[in-house]
C-alpha cells in the first residue's frame, strides 16, 4: 500500500461526499415522514387504511433494494410516453431523483415497522393512568406515547440511518457519481482495487461513526430516568452527620 | 512460537493455493474472460450462453494453439485486476491496446481495428451532425481534425453524451467533448443505449460496430451513426488479446493464431458475419 496514493485517492473519493451525503439526508427525511404516515396507518385499525400499508412494506422489504432502483430508472424508462403523458417525465428522466424516490420508499418500509414497533411497545399501564388522569388522546400521545416510543425506537432507527447511509452506493450504478461510483471509476483507470476499496470503505465508516455518536448523544438527553441520580453536595451530607 | 508456526502454515497454504491457480505454461488449457454485454463482440445470447465474434474467435484460435478454451463472463470495469488476480489467463472484450492498459497488463497483435463516433436519433436534436461522412486518424493532429472537432463540440453544446465507463471511449469524451456537452458514465453499453432509448441522454459515443449492432434492434428503428468518425491516438491500437505481463509465451502464441487466420481470410469471414464490414487491421 502506498501512503501517498492513499491520500490521492481520498481526496479524489470525497469529491463523491457532497452527493452521498445529500442522497442518504433526503433519503432519511422523506422516507422517515412516509414511515410517520405508514406507521399510523397501520395503527389506525382501519382494514381499509392498514391493509395498504401493510401490503407497501411488504413488497419493498421483501425485494431488493438494488432490484427496486433498476426498477425505477431502467424500468420505467421504458414507458417515456405515458410518463410524458402524465407530466411525471422530468422526475424520472434524472436519476438523481429515481435513486432517492428508490432509497426513500426503501427506509420508509423499514422505518414504519420500526416506529410501530415503538408506539406499541409503550407500557399499556402508563397509557392507563394517563387516561384515569384525564388526559385526551392528542395530549396522551404527545406526554406519554410519544416520549416513550421515541427512546424506545431510537436505537433500531439508528440502524436505519447507518445502513441507508451505505445504501446509497447502489446508487452508482445509475451513472450517479457517488464515493462509489468514484470508486470504481479510479480502479478501472489504475487497477488497484485494495487501496481504491479501503479508502471508499473508510469514508462510509467515517461518516457513519458521526450519526451514531448522534444518535447515541439524542439517547442520553432523552434517557435521563436511567442515568444515577446526582449526587448530593457534600456539605448537605456533613449536615446531616 | 505456535502462532508464528500457525501463521508459516497459513502462509505456506495461501502460497500452495496460488501455485496451484498459476498455470503450467504449456498452455493445453486457457481460461478466457470475456464482458457478455458488448454486442456484436460478446454479448448473452437468449439462451444464456455467450455469443459473438470474440466467443467464436476464441474457440477458432484455441483451435489453432492445440488447447482447451474456457470462455467465462466477467464484468468490464473489473476485469483487468481479476486478470492480474489470475482468475483467469487471458481477456477479449473488445479491448483496445492502449499505453494506459499496456503499462499494466500485455497484448497480441490486434485482430479488429475499427472506428468510433456518435449514434443518436436521426429525427432528434443530434441527427443533422455536420462530417457525417468524414474520418479522422487523431495520432497526428492537423488543422483539419481539429476543424472537425472544433464543429463537433459546437454542435454539441448543452447535449448530454453517454459512455461506458474506463472505456476508450470515455477517454475520447473527457479529452475533446469536455466543456461542450454533459459526459455521463455507464458501467456497461446496454445501459447507455437503454437510456438513449429513454430520451436521458442525447447520444451515445462508442465504436460503429457496437452502434450498428444496437441500432438494428427493432426497438432502434429511427436510431443511427451520426457525426465524425475516428480512429487513432486516444483509441490505441484496434482490439487485442490482454494477457498478465508475466506471459509472453501466451501472449506470442496468440498473435501467431491471429497472424494465421489473417492470412488465410478465416478472421475476414469472422469479422463480415458479426459487424456486416471487414474490421481486419489493415497492414
Amino acid at each position: 500500500m502506498d501512503p501517498v496514493f492513499m491520500g490521492e485517492t481520498f481526496v479524489t473519493l470525497l469529491g463523491g461526499l457532497p452527493l452521498t451525503l445529500k442522497l442518504a439526508g433526503s433519503a432519511v427525511a422523506c422516507g422517515g415522514l412516509l414511515a410517520l404516515a405508514l406507521a399510523a396507518m397501520r395503527l389506525s385499525g382501519s382494514l381499509l387504511l392498514s391493509a395498504p400499508a401493510q401490503a407497501f412494506v411488504f413488497v419493498f422489504r421483501g425485494t431488493p433494494l438494488l432490484v427496486q432502483i433498476f426498477l425505477i430508472y431502467y424500468g420505467l424508462g421504458q414507458f417515456r410516453p405515458v410518463l410524458q403523458e402524465w407530466g411525471i417525465w422530468w422526475f424520472f428522466r434524472d436519476a438523481y431523483w429515481c435513486a432517492l424516490l428508490a432509497l426513500a420508499l426503501n427506509t420508509a418500509a423499514y422505518a414504519s415497522e420500526i416506529v410501530r414497533g415503538a408506539v406499541l411497545s409503550v407500557p399499556h399501564g402508563q397509557v392507563e393512568a394517563a387516561r384515569a388522569c384525564g388526559m385526551g388522546p392528542v395530549t396522551r400521545f404527545r406526554r406519554i406515547v410519544a416520549p416513550i416510543a421515541l427512546r424506545q425506537g431510537l436505537p433500531a432507527y439508528s440502524n436505519e440511518i447507518v445502513s441507508m447511509v451505505k445504501a446509497t452506493s447502489l446508487a452508482s450504478v445509475i451513472t450517479l457519481m457517488e464515493v462509489t461510483f468514484l470508486a470504481q471509476k479510479l480502479i478501472s483507470q489504475t487497477f488497484r482495487a485494495i487501496e481504491i476499496f479501503v479508502c471508499a470503505g473508510a469514508i462510509y465508516l467515517l461518516l457513519n461513526i458521526v450519526v451514531t455518536r448522534l444518535v447515541v448523544l439524542l439517547e442520553y438527553r432523552l434517557s435521563p430516568h436511567l442515568r444515577a441520580a446526582p449526587r448530593e453536595p457534600a456539605s448537605a451530607e456533613a449536615a446531616h452527620a | 512460537m505456535r502462532f508464528a508456526k500457525t501463521i508459516g502454515l497459513a502462509l505456506a497454504a495461501v502460497l500452495a493455493a496460488g501455485g496451484a491457480l498459476a498455470q503450467d505454461k504449456s498452455w493445453k488449457t486457457i481460461r478466457i474472460a470475456t464482458e457478455g454485454a458488448y454486442a456484436p463482440y460478446n454479448f448473452m445470447g437468449p439462451d444464456g450462453k455467450l455469443q459473438g465474434f470474440e466467443v467464436d474467435l476464441a474457440a477458432e484460435l484455441c483451435k489453432r494453439m492445440d488447447a482447451k478454451c474456457e470462455v467465462i463472463a466477467q464484468d468490464w470495469d473489473g476485469i483487468i485486476p481479476a486478470l492480474q488476480a489470475g482468475k483467469y489467463d487471458a481477456i477479449m472484450a473488445g479491448m483496445n491496446i492502449t499505453d494506459k492498459r499496456r503499462e499494466v497488463i500485455d497484448f497480441s497483435r490486434n485482430y479488429t481495428r475499427e472506428s468510433n463516433g456518435l449514434g443518436a436519433e436521426l429525427a432528434g436534436p443530434l441527427g443533422k451532425l455536420p462530417d457525417g461522412d468524414v474520418r479522422i486518424d487523431l495520432s497526428t493532429e492537423t488543422p483539419e481534425s481539429k476543424a472537425v472537432i472544433e464543429r463537433l463540440r459546437t454542435a454539441l453544446k448543452g447535449k448530454t453524451i453517454g459512455v461506458q465507463v474506463s472505456t476508450i471511449h470515455a477517454n475520447f469524451a473527457e479529452r475533446y467533448l469536455k466543456g461542450a456537452a454533459e459526459i455521463r458514465e455507464y458501467k456497461t453499453t446496454e445501459q447507455h443505449d437503454l437510456d438513449l432509448l429513454a430520451g436521458r441522454i442525447d447520444g451515445i459515443f462508442a465504436s460503429n460496430a457496437s452502434e450498428r449492432a444496437t441500432f438494428e434492434k427493432p426497438d432502434f428503428k429511427g436510431y443511427g451513426l451520426v457525426g465524425p468518425k475516428f480512429v487513432g491516438g486516444v483509441f490505441g491500437g484496434g482490439v487485442g488479446v490482454g494477457v498478465r505481463k508475466g506471459d509472453p509465451e501466451l501472449r506470442d502464441k496468440f498473435t501467431a493464431a491471429i497472424n494465421a487466420m489473417l492470412a488465410d481470410g478465416t478472421l475476414k469471414t469472422l469479422a463480415l458475419k458479426w459487424f456486416k464490414v471487414d474490421t481486419t487491421p489493415q497492414g
